[in-house]
């Protein structure tokens, strides 16, 4: 069991890219810490690093109380689950797993007792005489695992250990380790691009891109209160709708009101109150998001004073328990700078709405769409900052 | 789907039938060879142009095998060829084994380079460098000698390509898991790597025993005496005390190919892996 903390941290290949800055991240003892970002934000690079796999070029990284900066990875105390796994293909599962005990040399009665245990707790007393060719990806999953929880580390370090694997054992894998993770109780930083991963085993999530550590927060911190327009997209699917528009201010008893193209939505001053900082955009644009779920087909909604916005549905897309409606509306979009999405820039903008599965809604029909205000997030558009206090 | 079945079958036969052939076809020298080394000296000759060259009488094979050992020095030009070929092929495997990984997977500079240069190698003939060869061994006064016989074949350009194309091919994951793990470069080496490298060594084992086994011209120039002359100038020197005994010297050239054919037995099966596997990845 150990801390990791990470000071500064910086990576500068040899051709000069400076893949890492600054990154500081203190993972408590027996967290979960997830890092997630798009392809190339430096999430895996952040991971080899803690593992030893990578130099590190500047700052200072803590196991423990220990400075392991120049510590071999094989003393560090760590273990790791790579993506392709990285299972010895000539070794049975029992010597794949046993393996580092053999090699720390753990006393033969010790290694097979603590072998044999972690192959029942991860159900593979099955498979030990096997190899990995003859085992499904599931179970080449497990004994990446059993490989870890065997030497009893003070941290795991797990790099996307489920992209390989089927959507439906994906989801049952990602309870099992987080299940373990937290009946073992050691520390674990978990790589991940996958958004949905990283909300649900995480302790927290630190979100990562180009380099720089967006924020780390509770998943429902990231969400409810993401600290910018990046961190706003990159966190729930479908991605929050950001759109540019221009703010006219409400206060002593007025509503405000903010620009979607030519239509215009009506913020109450609940909004106002909560965000004092909005205080300084009156009559001047801004980033604005609405996530899908926000949004609901208006003859359906719950609170019909919400206001409404129209457009013209473009596709329709049933997921059995909602439905995602896609429309446009005449605002500018913005590009969240996430390079894994496609936003079409332009005088355009297609919106993704979350409607319950009752809606009448069809293609080409002109949506009538109520909008909860109360949850908008606001961003500076030059800082791309959260707009709050 | 009957009848594209029963097609495909008549296609197989075909191939199979023309495979066959081309197989007698091969086969048929090494059969004349074989079954010659049982016969006589002259019914070998006057058995040339017909079918009863694949007859084994009449039946002389001791005289042969005895004549072929003792007039022939069979077992003198055994021992140089197995010592030679020895050392080449175990000497080769460690060293261009260890060299191929070392450009596969070490970051050093002038690597890419060094890489190039060994690949450039590959395609120079060794008739090219024989005589500047000579030259030196002569200089280094090792003409003559055994060891000169194998030392400058033990590194070689195509096998250490063959093991650089094969480690780039392991996901470098596998090492850095057996680093985790606790395993120093050596260990990770011999604990990981070379068991999954098998295919890539029974290749380069094979290629290298059937080539430095089968040498000719360079112990033609660098062997004078009869006690460093390897199997194939054996023969020669065999050949050349008249009059020519084709059945005698059927039975030295059957003993000569023997050790190859059981190399190439044992290693069959991984040779196939290998030449599969480092053709594909790379």
């Amino acid at each position: 069991m150990a801390t990791i903390t990470l000071d500064k941290i910086n990576k500068v290949y040899a051709n000069g890219y400076h893949a890492i800055h600054d990154l500081d991240l203190d993972i408590a003892d027996t967290e979960f810490l997830v890092l997630v970002g798009p392809s190339g934000c430096g999430k895996s690079t952040a991971l080899r690093m803690i593992a030893g796999l990578e130099e590190i070029s500047g700052g200072e990284m803590r196991i423990g109380d220990r400075v392991v900066n120049e510590v071999e990875p094989k003393d560090r105390d760590i273990a790791m689950v790579f993506q392709n796994y990285a299972l010895y293909p000539h070794m049975s599962v029992y010597d794949n797993i046993g393996f580092a005990l053999k090699l720390a040399k753990t006393p033969k009665a010790e290694a097979d007792r603590r072998i044999r245990e972690a192959a029942r707790v991860l159900e593979l007393e099955e498979q030990l005489k096997r190899k990995p060719a003859q085992l499904s990806g599931g179970q080449r999953q497990r004994v990446a695992m059993g490989r870890a929880i065997v030497r009893q580390p003070a941290a795991f370090l797990m790099d996307e250990p489920l992209s390989n694997l089927d959507a439906k054992l994906r989801v049952q894998m990602r309870a099992e380790i987080a299940g373990l993770q937290r009946e073992l109780g050691v520390t674990t930083v978990y790589v991940t691009h996958d958004q949905v991963e990283a909300m649900t085993m995480g302790d927290r999530v630190a979100v990562l891109k180009d380099g720089h550590l967006q924020q780390v927060d509770t998943p429902q911190n990231l969400y409810d209160r993401p600290d910018n327009v990046f961190v706003a997209a990159f966190i729930g699917s479908p991605s929050m709708n950001l759109f540019e528009g221009v703010l006219t201010l409400g206060g002593g008893g007025q509503e405000g009101s903010l620009t979607l193209g030519s239509q215009t939505i009506s913020i109450p001053e609940k909004v106002f109150e909560e965000r004092p900082g909005l205080a300084a955009y009156d009559g001047k644009p801004l980033i604005y998001g609405i996530r899908p779920e926000d949004m609901e087909d208006a003859s359906l909604a719950s609170q019909p004073a919400e206001p409404h916005i129209h457009g013209e549905v473009s596709l329709v897309e049933s997921l059995g328990a909602e439905i995602l409606v896609h429309f446009g509306v005449d605002a500018v979009p913005v590009d969240s700078g996430d390079p894994d999405a496609v936003v079409e820039l332009g005088d355009t903008a297609v919106v993704v709405a979350r409607f319950s599965p009752r809606s009448p809604i069809r293609p080409r029909q002109t949506a009538a769409v109520a909008v909860n205000s109360e949850r908008i997030s606001f961003f500076d558009p030059s800082t791309r900052l959260a707009i709050w206090d | 789907m009957m009848a594209s079945s029963r097609g495909l079958n008549r296609k197989m036969l075909v191939a199979y039938g023309a495979m066959g052939l081309l197989g007698l076809f091969f086969l048929f020298p090494i059969a004349i060879m074989v079954i010659g080394s049982f016969k006589s000296d002259t019914v070998v000759i006057s058995d040339q142009t017909s079918l009863s060259a694949f007859d084994p009488r009449p039946f002389e094979a001791v005289d042969n095998y005895r004549a072929a050992a003792d007039t022939g020095n069979y077992f003198k030009s055994l021992r140089v060829s197995v010592v030679v070929s020895g050392v080449v092929v175990v000497g080769g495997l460690i060293v261009n084994s260890l060299c191929g990984y070392a450009l596969a997977r070490l970051r050093f500079r002038g690597q890419r380079v060094l890489l190039s240069i060994v690949v450039a190698l590959v395609i120079i003939p060794f008739e090219a460098i024989a005589v500047p060869l000579l030259l030196m061994m002569s200089e280094i006064e090792w003409t003559n000698t055994i060891r000169a016989q194998f030392l400058p074949f033990i590194a070689q350009p195509l096998y250490i390509f063959l093991f650089y194309s094969f480690f780039r091919g392991l996901p470098s994951e596998l090492e850095e898991a057996a680093m985790i793990d606790g395993a120093g470069p050596y260990r990770t080496f011999w604990s990981v790597l070379f068991p999954l490298a098998k295919p890539a060594y029974a290749s380069a084992a094979i290629l290298s025993f059937l080539y430095s086994w089968g040498q000719f011209l360079w112990p033609v120039m660098i062997a004078r005496t009869e006690d460093v002359r390897p199997l194939p100038i054996g023969l020669t020197f065999f050949r050349g005390q008249p009059p020519i005994q084709w059945a005698d010297l059927m039975a030295f050239a059957t003993m000569m190919v023997l050790p190859v054919i059981i190399v190439f037995v044992i290693f069959q099966r991984q040779f196939v892996q290998g030449v599969a596997t480092s053709g594909l990845k790379g």
